[in-house]
């Protein structure tokens, strides 16, 4: 019996759409299982690679240092003392700690206010160095990244959060180009060069990424009048250096050189990316153990009905099994034709699964104009893989079932 | 009986020499308790006997349905013992065509795909064997009906039907199982002549029956009591010729 015969899909079909009910009705537990199992991926992808772009922008080994006041005495120093990181522990982070591949300060006011053309919002003001980019990647959209000559000329320039630019400037358009235009800042006008493509949800410190005006380091010392003051030290760690082992030195070189108690955990606070990463990580490795379980185990669920439907079934058609077997059908003859149905009822069942989870998925990336959500080709074919080997293990049962019926079942009167 | 004794042995389309047949169970039932049997080519044998005689169990063993435990079984020259399930099916559809009390048409084939489906198990051609099944219904007289389900025939057509799929491997033997069982006496009458139809042309037949209107019409009769066949029972029109 050739595997391609017309009378075999024939057959096939014939005996599927005689109890079209039933055949829907099981094919359901399938299709439900593959739909599930491929819209929770897809779902859990996207959002992954949503918070993955949230997240984007920030060094994976970045780490921020900040002061906090005492909480023990030392050498004579009453504890609750308040201190401050300074320009030369900057200098000395880089020379002393081999580890660190960038060490740059960077300053900061909140609360400050953006005007221009009587038009005023609420912003926070961080000067940074040239190479805080390694630390914090502003994703220029429009214009140019603030630059090392910016830092050393103390130029008043500024890259600013896009919505700045839509605030301050609606007759721009949401992609119009304000480079040129001037926004005052604290009653200091500064020439907009560049705009910042993060996004409203970005991880940021302190505040909206959208709403941040960036100023070069000497710029903001300056106006501000702020010294030597370092508000976060900010680092990132040569590759395969945990960025918390990188961060022990500096805290220890840190109390050294201000005179803090070895033991205060307070007076120092660390923050790093890696740690959030690996957070953000673990919970979605947690998401699709989850997905996979509730997903396999409603296909095998749904396996198992059309298993279970195909003994029943396989029961129903002793007779004509018999008269099949009879009139010189082999057992395996009729081994083929009832794996094959199990399998074509189990594909056809999952590639509609299939074709609603990646339509669906692509309704969704459509809606929230977000990309990452569609399930991959490969995943796709897998899942087809997955249902053919499902298909003729639900059929295994019923189709050994089937082989033993005896000939003799013909001559059975019903 | 003398006629029996006169037929040389290779002549033999059916022998049977002493069968037992015992069904396994809590309670081993010995059906077929040494049946030895002669049937030649061409010959129209009726095998009856009351429900329980063993005759059905007869039926399926000369059917190649079941297995046998003792004794040995020819048919057409071909002995049939300890066969594997592939090798019976392959036997079945090639040397013996079945027709059945209650016909055993799949319902949800029509009759040029019931007719053909032996050849299906063949492996012959979609198209060569519904043309050839298409000839078979012409000669049972169906050919108009060729595109019907069997839910849409008579009863005596869904029994030409089924001869047909029997004819249509030229099978060595045609085993009939009560033929007329589920028939009215007008259309057993139609089956009948069909078959003495066939028989006249050379098949050899048997049939399993307990009317005895229907096994007059054989050349022959073996009666069955208690799983042994009663000596002294042949009759029919052969000897009579013969004698």
């Amino acid at each position: 019996m050739k595997l391609m015969d017309v009378d075999l899909w024939e057959e096939i079909f014939d005996s599927l759409s005689r109890n079209k009910a039933r055949s829907f009705l099981t094919a359901f537990g399938i299709f439900w299982g593959v739909f599930m199992l491929l819209l929770l991926m897809g779902g859990g992808k996207g959002v992954q690679s949503m918070l993955g772009q949230n997240l984007g922008g920030f060094a994976s080994n970045a780490g921020f240092m900040i002061a906090n006041t005492t909480s023990k005495p030392h050498k004579g120093l009453a504890r609750d003392r308040a201190w401050t990181i300074d320009l030369d522990d900057v200098a000395a982070v880089s020379n002393c700690v081999p580890e660190v591949e960038v060490c740059t300060p960077s300053i900061r006011r909140w609360g400050a206010t953006a005007t221009a053309d009587n038009r005023a919002i609420g912003v926070q003001v961080s000067g940074e160095r040239a190479d805080y980019i390694a630390v914090e990647d502003p994703k220029i959209r429009i214009g140019r990244g603030l630059n090392a000559i910016d830092d050393a000329q103390a130029r008043k320039v500024c890259v600013v959060g896009s919505r700045i630019v839509t605030e301050l400037f609606p007759d721009l358009g949401p992609d119009g180009d304000p480079c040129g235009r001037f926004i005052k800042v604290d009653g200091v006008a500064y020439c907009i060069v560049g705009v910042s493509g993060k996004g409203e949800n970005g991880l940021t410190i302190g505040g909206s990424a959208t709403t941040i005006v960036h100023l070069p380091y000497s710029t903001m010392q300056h106006t501000y009048n702020r010294g030597k003051e370092v508000d976060i030290l900010c680092l990132t760690a040569k590759s395969q250096v945990p960025m918390s082992a990188v961060q022990t030195k500096v805290e220890s070189l840190l109390k050294r050189r201000h005179l803090i108690h070895p033991d205060d955990t307070q007076a120092v606070i660390k923050v790093n990316t890696e740690a959030v990463f690996s957070m953000i990580d673990s919970l979605f490795v947690g998401v699709s153990i989850l997905v996979w379980m509730i997903g396999l185990g409603t296909l095998i669920a749904g396996a198992i009905g059309v298993s279970n439907i195909m003994i029943v079934t396989v029961k129903e058609r002793t007779t004509e099994i018999g008269i099949r077997r009879a009139i010189g059908a082999t057992p395996r003859n009729i081994l083929v034709m009832i794996m094959a149905e199990s399998l074509v009822l189990t594909l056809v069942a999952g590639m509609s699964g299939i074709t609603f989870a990646a339509g669906l998925l692509h309704a969704v990336e459509r809606g929230a104009g977000e990309e990452g959500f569609q399930i991959s080709f490969s995943l796709a074919v897998g899942a087809a893989l997955l249902l053919s080997l499902l298909g003729l293990i639900a059929g295994l049962a019923p189709a050994l079932r089937a082989m033993n019926i005896k000939p003799v079942e013909a001559m059975r009167e019903d | 009986m003398t006629c029996v004794k006169e037929v040389i042995k290779d002549a033999d389309m059916i022998r049977l020499t002493n069968i037992h047949k015992t069904y396994q169970g809590a309670q081993p039932l010995h059906v077929l308790k040494g049946i030895d049997l002669e049937i030649k080519e061409g010959e129209f044998v009726a095998i009856m006997g009351a429900s329980g005689s063993g005759k059905s169990t007869l039926l399926n063993v000369l059917g190649i349905l079941d297995d046998y435990d003792e004794g040995e079984y020819t048919l057409a020259g071909t002995l049939i013992k300890n066969l594997s399930e592939t090798r019976a099916a392959d036997y079945r559809n090639r040397m013996i065509g079945f027709i059945f009390q209650s016909f055993n048409l799949i319902p949800f084939k029509n009759a040029v795909e019931n007719v053909a489906l032996p050849l299906f198990y063949q492996g012959v051609g979609r198209r060569k064997r519904n043309a050839l099944a298409l000839e078979y219904l012409e000669k049972v007289g169906l050919k108009d009906w060729a595109h019907h389900y069997p839910g849409e025939l008579s009863g005596g057509q869904r029994q030409r039907v089924a001869i047909a799929r029997a004819l249509i491997t030229h099978p060595k033997i045609i085993l009939a199982d009560e033929p007329t069982g589920a028939l009215d006496s007008k259309t057993t009458v139609e089956v009948l002549d069909l078959l003495k139809d066939l028989h006249r042309q050379g098949m050899t037949i048997v049939v399993v029956t307990h009317e005895l209107d229907v096994g007059m019409q054989a050349d022959r009769i073996i009666h069955i009591i208690d799983g042994q066949v009663v000596l002294g029972t042949t009759e029919g029109q052969e000897c009579e010729q013969q004698a």
